[in-house]
């Protein structure tokens, strides 16, 4: 396997909050093992299955979390079991566990027993609310993390009677993991010039607490609290819509029109329609042209600048009614305006660009008589390429 | 040099805004010397959150962003007029001291200066050199413009957010902003790991949007593997979703205004312990004791769970079902989470930095913490040339006199 930590060997305990992490991890080359019950891990069940078929080796969760992974079975309330897990402890530079607090521990399997026989060790323990925190030992979940710790406040609808909302993909622990990745690679960093290793304690929800942009740190310095705007930012007073519903049904994020050279782009690409005549502000339009920049300061002063931001705006949904969302977002970037089509997940590997790149990674499934598009690796070192991506450990894979 | 785990590494850092000064937050916290260099003609103001809201007080202008100190603490700020040969060659001279070069502008600019990674791997053999754009700089869309909102929505992020019949609802902040950073974050030091142990530098250009589609593994897999692509009639409906499935799931409203308690009932012994706490006929009925039922009659049951939730403290409800081994929790105003609960502050979540200008003003701290070398965010994010003198004197070997001689010159 290749990549920048080849040669690093890492040991899952199976979990949850810990999968991404040795996900990353694989990603970046190391060589990372679970440990997981004999019966298989309880994420084995995790909907959903390939082909709709629940089986401890076709849960598509297990298969992207799990995938660059090998796997042992290993009961840890077992002497065998335990005696496996040391083992293999005893010859990683990183173990990576969410068992929850003192968990390991009570089976002679903590931090502290596996330190003390390999004090280069780095030990990575995430919990849903760090380990001090009683409400670590309690059940949590995606969404009662992001709810607490403070995504969901701030996503939703300008309509407050309908619900707040939980993005989706599991970033709860995926921002955990992030940081749990950063931390280790720090220790690993620290390590080649002290040879000595540590102890990580991650804490999922303060994670979310520090991955909310303005309404931390908003309230932080000015106490503003934030309210929720529809796919927008959530602000302490109310801002213009962002996204734009095209032709065929699906939105592009994109800023309103701000500078002159924008103004002329937009009635250029009208005229090139053919539908100067039937959009109505084309002369107000046309007069942003002239200017070179129109701050927020001179909008306030001047009416007419006030008019060629509404005219500018309403171009866009102009061109919105009678584009798709693609032909907007290409149309509007290739004129110089930053615009973002929302795609669903699944487009993301069909569009040109990431083709380009070779974005999505292709690997075998024998079971399924073809190959499968993975998400790509979110960062490659020209220096050390990866290898290719090997698929999640069976049940009758593990050693 | 400080005592972090990273104490032994300088970066010479062109990032900016959250995307990029992200990244090096983590690092100036984990104790490198950050070097963020500045252009003295415009100001700083490449970095637009420098003046920008929310403010702490009534005073404006470059030095009072707090979103601009929360991204750059622990970090030295130096001016540097690259326009000018010897700002060229001051810069050159830094890159030769520093063990990475990072940046997020648009693709091309540093090349533009003529800093492009041949020439920094001129400079210095081993050098790092990290660039995160929005769409990566090879490939059709190379020279797209992006921020946090653009590369959330066609990374795939932005979709995943919303319910039935409504648009997409986003997430309401630039999570890939953060989450950019933090990618670029692994990126350098991944990158620094390679290099400690075999000699090597190289230049990793950062895709953020590409980072962001790594987000959404399974769901794509479903629509791989399933022919079940997210974008269908019904979906997302993302407080519902769960991976596993879970019913009741979602997010009900509570007592007062805009208040609501997320609440996820993960297996059938789960659904007993709820069913006890509520202690009404209808929770007792024994169909629902059973998973596939509940998920089966899920509009019904988000019914009945919506009357009863309704009028109540979600604070008092979120503890007595925590209590009952049922996962729930309050969905958090800011001032909630991070005055409201003790749990935060005692976690160090918040650390207070004395800036230079605004005073004392508290920051997002770092969610973990170290046995060994733990974080420390002590120092406000730079004023504009804070640090010339320290930096061009200590890192650099220049006389007081030739640091005047620089400033007279309009170099820094």
């Amino acid at each position: 396997m290749a990549g920048p930590l080849q040669g690093i060997t890492v040991v899952e305990v199976a979990g949850e909050l810990s999968a991404y992490t040795g996900k990353l991890l694989a990603d970046l080359g190391a060589t990372v093992t679970l440990i997981e019950p004999t019966a298989g891990s309880p994420l084995r069940w995790y909907e959903p299955f390939a082909g709709d078929q629940p089986d401890p080796d076709r849960s598509l969760w297990w298969w992207h979390y799990q995938a660059g992974k090998a796997s042992v079975a290993a009961d840890l309330d077992t002497a065998d079991g335990a005696a496996k897990a040391r083992a293999l402890f005893a010859g990683a530079d990183v173990v990576v566990e969410s068992a929850g607090p003192g968990v390991l521990d009570a089976l002679g399997l903590g931090a502290a027993a596996a330190r003390a026989a390999r004090p280069e060790l780095i030990w990575v323990s995430i919990t849903s609310h760090g380990a001090q925190d009683p409400r670590s030992a309690q059940p949590s979940t995606d969404l009662t993390l992001l709810a607490e710790g403070g995504p969901v406040w701030s996503c939703g609808y300008d309509d407050h009677t309908i619900p707040p909302v939980r993005g989706g993909g599991g970033q709860a622990g995926h921002t955990a993991g992030h940081y749990a990745t950063m931390s280790l690679l720090a220790a690993l960093l620290s390590r080649q010039l002290t040879g000595r290793g540590q102890v990580i304690d991650v804490n999922a929800y303060a994670a979310a607490n520090v991955t909310t942009e303005m309404a931390s740190y908003g309230y932080l310095a000015a106490r503003s609290t934030v309210q929720r705007q529809t796919g927008r930012h959530a602000s302490p007073r109310p801002t213009q819509p962002t996204q734009v519903i095209c032709a065929d049904g699906a939105y592009v994020n994109t800023g309103p029109p701000r500078h002159g050279k924008d103004f002329g782009e937009l009635a250029g690409w009208l005229e090139q329609l053919g539908l100067e005549d039937e959009f109505d502000e084309m002369g107000v339009l046309r007069l942003g042209l002239e200017l070179e920049h129109i701050s927020m300061a001179q909008m306030e002063e001047h009416d007419l600048v006030g008019e060629i931001f509404a005219a500018g705006r309403a171009a866009m949904f102009f061109l919105a009614e009678r584009l798709t969302a693609y032909e907007l977002f290409l149309g509007l970037q290739q004129r110089g305006m930053p615009a973002g089509i929302i795609y669903s997940p699944e487009e993301v590997a069909a569009d040109p660009h990431f083709e380009a790149r070779h974005w999505a990674r292709s690997v075998e499934h024998p079971e399924l008589g073809r190959t499968v598009r993975y998400t790509g690796l979110p960062v490659t070192f020209p220096a050390t390429p990866a290898g290719p991506l090997r698929p999640a450990p069976k049940l009758a894979e593990r050693a | 040099m400080g005592t972090g785990a990273l104490a032994h590494i300088r970066i010479c850092d062109f990032t900016g805004q959250l995307a990029g000064a992200g990244a090096t937050k983590f690092l100036a916290a984990m104790g490198a010397e950050v070097i963020r260099i500045e252009d003295p003609v415009t100001q700083g103001r490449w970095d637009i959150l420098r003046g920008a809201p929310p403010f702490k007080d009534k005073r404006r202008g470059s030095e009072f962003g707090s979103g601009f100190n929360n991204h750059n603490v622990n970090k030295l700020g130096i001016t540097l007029n690259l326009r000018t040969d010897k700002g060229k060659e001051l810069l050159a001279e830094l890159v030769r001291r520093s063990d990475a070069v990072t940046e997020n502008f648009a693709p091309g600019v540093l090349e533009r200066w003529g800093f492009g990674y041949s020439h920094l791997k001129e400079l210095k053999e081993d050098i790092l050199y990290v660039s995160n754009c929005g769409f990566g700089q090879v490939g059709p869309y190379g020279t797209f413009k992006s921020w946090g909102p653009i590369a959330q929505a066609v990374c795939g992020i932005t979709f995943t957010s919303g319910l039935p019949d409504l648009p997409p609802a986003g997430w309401g902040y630039s999570y890939m902003d953060h989450t950019g950073g933090y990618y670029m974050a692994i990126a350098i030091l991944a990158g620094l790991f390679w290099r400690a142990r075999t000699g090597e530098g190289q230049w990793i250009d950062m895709s953020c949007t590409e980072a962001g589609a790594a987000l959404c593994g399974p769901a794509l897999l479903d629509a791989e593997v399933n022919g079940r692509p997210l974008r269908r009639p019904g979906s997302p409906n993302s407080n519902r979703n769960a991976w596993p499935a879970m019913a009741p799931h979602g997010i009900y409203a509570t007592d007062g205004e805009d208040n609501w308690l997320a609440l996820s009932v993960q297996d059938d012994a789960q659904w007993q312990a709820f069913a006890t706490v509520v202690a009404e006929p209808w929770a007792a009925e024994e169909r629902w004791r059973h998973r596939d039922v509940r998920l089966d009659h899920q509009d019904e049951l988000d019914e009945l769970v919506t009357a009863w939730t309704a009028g109540r403290d979600r604070f008092a409800l979120a503890e007595q079902l925590r209590a009952a081994g049922v996962a729930a929790a309050p969905v958090q105003r800011p001032g909630e989470r991070i005055d409201g609960d003790p749990a935060t502050a005692a976690f160090g979540l918040w650390p207070t930095v004395d800036h230079a200008a605004m005073g004392e003003i508290r920051v997002d701290g770092l969610p973990v913490h170290f046995s060994e070398t733990d974080w420390a965010i002590t120092e406000g994010g730079p004023l504009l040339a804070m640090h010339n003198d320290d930096v061009y004197h200590r890192v650099l070997g220049l006389s007081p006199s030739e640091i005047d001689g620089l400033r007279a010159e309009g170099v820094i």
